[in-house]
């Protein structure tokens, strides 16, 4: 039954659908000039949108029955996601430039994601999941092919087609077998239905479903597409893929777990443990071997997506808050990373790749090479930066829930990780220059890579703040 | 006094300076780097006058507490062995940046605020009473450390700087785990408040072994010692210095904070652990260093076995052991930094640390021969200089608790002697063999301010030790009494003779000890 209320709880969705429809006319009929003015108006959609989740919140927490939920979870996600869709829309248009395939295509395709986003971290029923996630999945594989021209950028779009859907129909297929033994699809029937135990059928539904969700937040084994589509699509989208949707993943993957398979904790804590440990310990032993810094950070990710599920291992709310500030901290950090990356041009402008070609850059660009350290730093959680913060939170949920094997054996994979990231800053920072490199980036990048490394530096000054969010969060789902 | 928060102002000087020497030229970096340092020292003194050193004092000093960063606070204060520690520190930084006046001609800027940044870092170890606050600090030195081996190192720089960085990071991981179990078992994340807590003996062991495993790498403690060697000859001199003065000096403070006031039973029940690898190290490293051909790596094999005296003295678990660990740590800091400051008074000037390719040195640089000799001879121990008070209290108080360590651990001082002697007899005396180091100019007015300073310090610390362990004096007793009951019963059975009229038969009166020894 559509009321009011219900309508006035999706209210971001509603004004970015209506914003996107609108600007896609705008691009059709003023073609690719007005690719500067659509940027600039999905940025500010996408701040409206943020500024009406208060609005959102207001009027939920269930919309439409129960199958939108707008609490404080979805908020929190959601904001997250916005944020981070605007800075990769923000970072592009230097890139496409120089690539020739500057469109007004980009910023309505993110805005279409950022939406089907926002229904996966609102979701309080399965169709609903399914459909957000596809939403956000089709936009995605169009964006990972955007620069049509470029092979590598075809290549990375048609795998992530082909396993996406292969990981699409896995998880319909779990959510079919639950709707088989509990008869709904609403993640709190689904509950109750689990509640009585878990039945053979259950459990299959339940592993499957989280083998598909697993594939989209890419945890080992599932992670096989990451380091290919990161590396062939354009860097803005893959700063986009490795920031937002693995949000937006995340918070999904929590929810499903927390509300809909909560009664069958035991069952999926030993998988998510197993997809945890297996996430770091590949992520990072596999990262060493890299040359090229885009699948460097594809590993990362992974590597990183590891830890953040050390908290849903906890299972508790402590957990659940850990999770979702290690995704905060992560959003940070990668898309402080990838403003780096975007900068890595030659002396004509030209983007380059690989790690060898950073030799000695703290010589020639020093703000930069001292900002691409903080966030490798970061990333390995190396204290006094933000990035330690984050992997503390997870691992002392973890020790709180009486999971402290678990945690020692994380944070002992976790020196591995650092090693590759220390690569990253010696090659940096003692290695003689070999190229030279572009004298100075755009003024977009350098703002949002400021932005960035001054709250990976300063960030514990934000840790009330983030406690109190991310504890609301996660009171949300319990 | 009363509310100043000096601790705060002490971190915030080298921090500001840290980052204006990032924007500054060469020249001005070193000035700016000498000047925040030197004002810190001055504050240093101004916070050891201002410590009150009588027992009724409360234990902990200058406290300051701001609850900012949510789970944990901003959380600082000092006893007396932390006092002591910050002195050190603040004593031998503007020594490093002089080392480095010359020394360093690429990046100064970058150089001196990594070292700025270092002292920030290595003052907040000492003065956190968070215990998370303690651990960013403790881990956070490995940032600008890794930078300084990695840019302004040797030859085989990179290879060092992993070595070091990582194996740090791994002994501290597993410590940052215990912590978590810690502050969820005892509700608290205050230092002074887990101090007294007793923990159920079965998990402190476990958690002693997590501590342990930080520690032991920093402190360095055979068999992880091996990453110190390397760390240290690839360093460049200040970085030397202040790797020897300081940051193993962070391992033992570890211990003496954490590990045995927090696990007094685990202590106990582990400390033949200690016991063996101290044994173990003060031999084989000592051992080691004698044949070593790179004045470095002698003093750094040395510096292990230094350091094993310590553990033995922490471990003894009695007011000499402790107070004599407190002092081989600092008189250490002390000199080891000095004779590595020695070695790269030569090495600036013939760029290279063989020995061989010394000799005779005494006679072209007298001065130098001269201060050499003395940190030498205080490295050795000789009576008078800074160690030997520290390493005759450390092993008279583990002769009280094992006869065996204390026999075994006093070979190192008849090693030591062995080893620096030999060192400096292939350097400074001899003929002069070499002719591009015999035309070496002896040492400069800079050099001359840089190790008078210290040898003085070593030397007062070596006639009147008392203005040194007066202030931690209340703080090593309190420590003892923590220690008291679960401390292992000696086998030396040491019995206060009572004194006696003169002229009475003193055949009895050697009887104890002597009983003593035959267990």
């Amino acid at each position: 039954m559509i009321d009011s209320a219900s309508l006035l709880a999706v209210l971001p969705e509603l004004i970015m659908s209506a914003v996107g429809l609108i600007l896609l006319m705008v691009a059709a009929y003023a073609g690719d000039r007005a690719t500067q003015a659509v940027n600039l108006l999905a940025i500010v959609a996408l701040a409206v949108a943020g500024a009406a989740l208060s609005c959102a919140m207001a009027h939920g927490p269930v919309a439409f029955d129960g199958l939108v939920r707008a609490d404080a979870f979805a908020v929190f996600a959601k904001a997250l996601i916005y944020s981070s869709a605007a800075a990769a829309i923000a970072l592009s248009p230097r890139f496409f430039a120089q690539g020739g395939a500057l469109r007004a295509e980009y910023p309505i395709l993110i805005l279409f994601a950022a939406i089907g986003m926002g229904m996966m971290v609102s979701a309080g029923d399965m169709l609903t999941l399914y459909v957000g996630l596809e939403m956000n999945s089709l936009a995605s594989y169009v964006l990972a092919s955007f620069m049509r021209q470029d092979e590598r950028s075809s290549e990375a779009g048609l795998k992530y087609f082909v396993l996406g859907s292969l990981a699409s129909g896995i998880l319909l297929y779990g959510i079919a077998l639950l709707y088989g033994f509990t008869g709904t699809t609403l993640f709190d029937g689904i509950a109750a239905g689990l509640a009585d135990g878990v039945s053979k059928g259950e459990l299959f539904g339940l592993v499957f479903v989280l083998a598909g969700l697993a594939f989209k937040i890419s945890a080992v084994p599932f992670h096989m597409w990451t380091p290919d589509v990161y590396e062939g699509a354009p860097t803005p989208v893959t700063t986009f893929f490795a920031s937002a949707p693995k949000v937006a993943a995340m918070g999904l993957m929590v929810r499903v777990a927390v509300e809909a398979l909560g009664p069958a904790g035991l069952d999926w804590q030993q998988i998510v443990i197993f997809i945890a440990l297996a996430s770091i310990v590949f992520g990072a032993v596999a990262a060493i071997g890299q040359t090229n810094i885009k699948r460097l950070m594809a590993y990362s990710s992974i590597n990183n997506v590891g830890f953040a599920l050390i908290g849903l291992a906890a299972g508790t709310p402590a957990g659940v808050a850990a999770t979702m500030s290690y995704m905060a901290i992560y959003v940070v950090m990668t898309i402080g990373g990838f403003a780096c990356v975007l900068q890595m041009r030659d002396a004509d402008g030209k983007p380059v790749e690989t790690i060898a070609s950073l030799a000695g850059m703290s010589q020639s660009r020093k703000g930069l090479a001292a900002a691409f350290a903080i966030v490798m730093f970061s990333m390995a959680g190396i204290p006094p930066l933000f990035g330690f913060w984050a992997k503390f939170l997870v691992f002392d949920a973890a020790v709180a829930a009486g999971l402290t094997a678990l945690a020692a054996v994380g944070i002992a994979a976790s020196v591995i990780g650092a090693f590759y990231y220390l690569k990253v800053i010696k090659t940096i920072y003692f290695d003689e220059p070999t190229g030279a490199y572009e004298a100075r980036g755009g003024m977009i990048e350098n703002g949002i890579l400021t932005v960035c490394s001054v709250v990976i530096v300063l960030g514990y000054l934000l840790n009330p703040l983030l406690d109190r969010a991310s504890a609301a969060a996660a009171a949300a789902l319990f | 006094m009363d509310g100043f928060p000096i601790l705060s102002l002490m971190m915030a000087v080298p921090m500001a300076g840290a980052i204006a020497c990032l924007f500054a030229g060469a020249n001005n970096a070193r000035w700016i780097a000498l000047i925040a340092t030197l004002v810190d020292f001055a504050l240093g003194i101004v916070l050891w006058a201002g410590f009150d050193q009588s027992g009724s004092a409360a234990q902990w000093q200058f406290q300051e507490y701001a609850s900012i960063f949510g789970r944990f606070a901003w959380a600082l204060g000092i006893d007396g062995i932390a006092l002591l520690l910050i002195v050190l520190t603040v004593f031998l930084m503007p020594i490093c940046i002089g080392a480095s006046w010359d020394a360093i001609t690429k990046r100064v800027g970058e150089y001196m605020a990594a070292f700025l940044f270092m002292e920030v870092l290595m003052i907040g170890v000492f003065a956190a009473q968070d215990i998370y606050l303690f651990y960013i600090m403790f881990e956070a030195g490995l940032i600008p450390m890794y930078l300084i081996i990695g840019i302004w190192g040797g030859a085989d720089r990179i290879y060092a700087s992993y070595k070091f960085f990582l194996y740090t990071l791994i002994g501290s991981v597993l410590m940052l785990i215990a912590m978590m179990w810690m502050v969820h078992e005892a509700g608290t994340t205050e230092i002074p408040a887990l101090m007294a807590y007793d923990f159920d003996p079965h998990v402190q062991t476990w958690l002693f072994l997590a501590f342990f495993a930080s520690f032991a790498v920093k402190m360095p403690m055979w068999p992880v010692h091996t990453w110190l060697p390397d760390a240290h000859v690839q360093a460049p001199t200040a970085g030397s210095v202040i790797l020897a003065g300081v940051l193993l000096k962070m391992g033992g403070y570890g211990f003496i904070r954490f590990s045995l006031p927090m696990f007094p039973d685990a202590s106990a029940q582990l400390a033949w652990l200690v016991w063996g690898l101290s044994m173990v190290a003060v031999v084989y490293t000592s051992l080691v260093a004698l044949v070593q051909s790179d004045m470095k790596k002698l003093i750094a094999y040395s510096s292990v076995a230094h350091m094993a005296i310590v553990t033995v003295g922490l471990f003894a678990f009695n007011q000499a052991g402790l107070e004599g660990a407190m002092m081989v740590m600092l008189g250490h800091g002390l000199v080891a930094g000095a004779l590595f400051l020695c070695v790269g008074v030569v090495y600036d000037r013939l760029h290279t640390r063989e020995i061989d390719r010394y000799g005779g040195v005494a006679i072209n640089m007298p001065k130098y021969g001269v201060l050499f000799l003395f940190f030498t001879m205080a490295a050795v121990g000789l009576p008078g200089t800074s160690n030997f008070v520290g390493e005759f209290l450390s092993l008279m108080g583990i002769y009280q608790a094992s006869s065996w360590v204390a026999l075994v651990c006093t070979t190192g001082i008849i090693l030591g002697a062995a080893y620096m002697l030999y060192l400096y007899r292939r350097i400074c005396y001899g003929e002069q063999k070499n002719a591009d180091a015999a035309a070496m100019p002896d040492l400069s007015i800079r050099e001359m301010a840089l190790l008078a300073p210290i040898a003085a310090v070593a030397l007062w610390m070596g006639v009147y030790p008392e203005s040194f362990l007066a202030p931690m004096r209340p703080d090593i007793l309190a420590l003892q009494a923590r220690l008291s009951a679960a401390a292992p019963a000696g086998d030396s059975h040491l019995k206060m003779g009572a004194p006696k009229p003169a002229g009475e038969s003193h055949g009895h009166h050697e009887e104890a000890p002597a009983h003593g020894e035959a267990h």
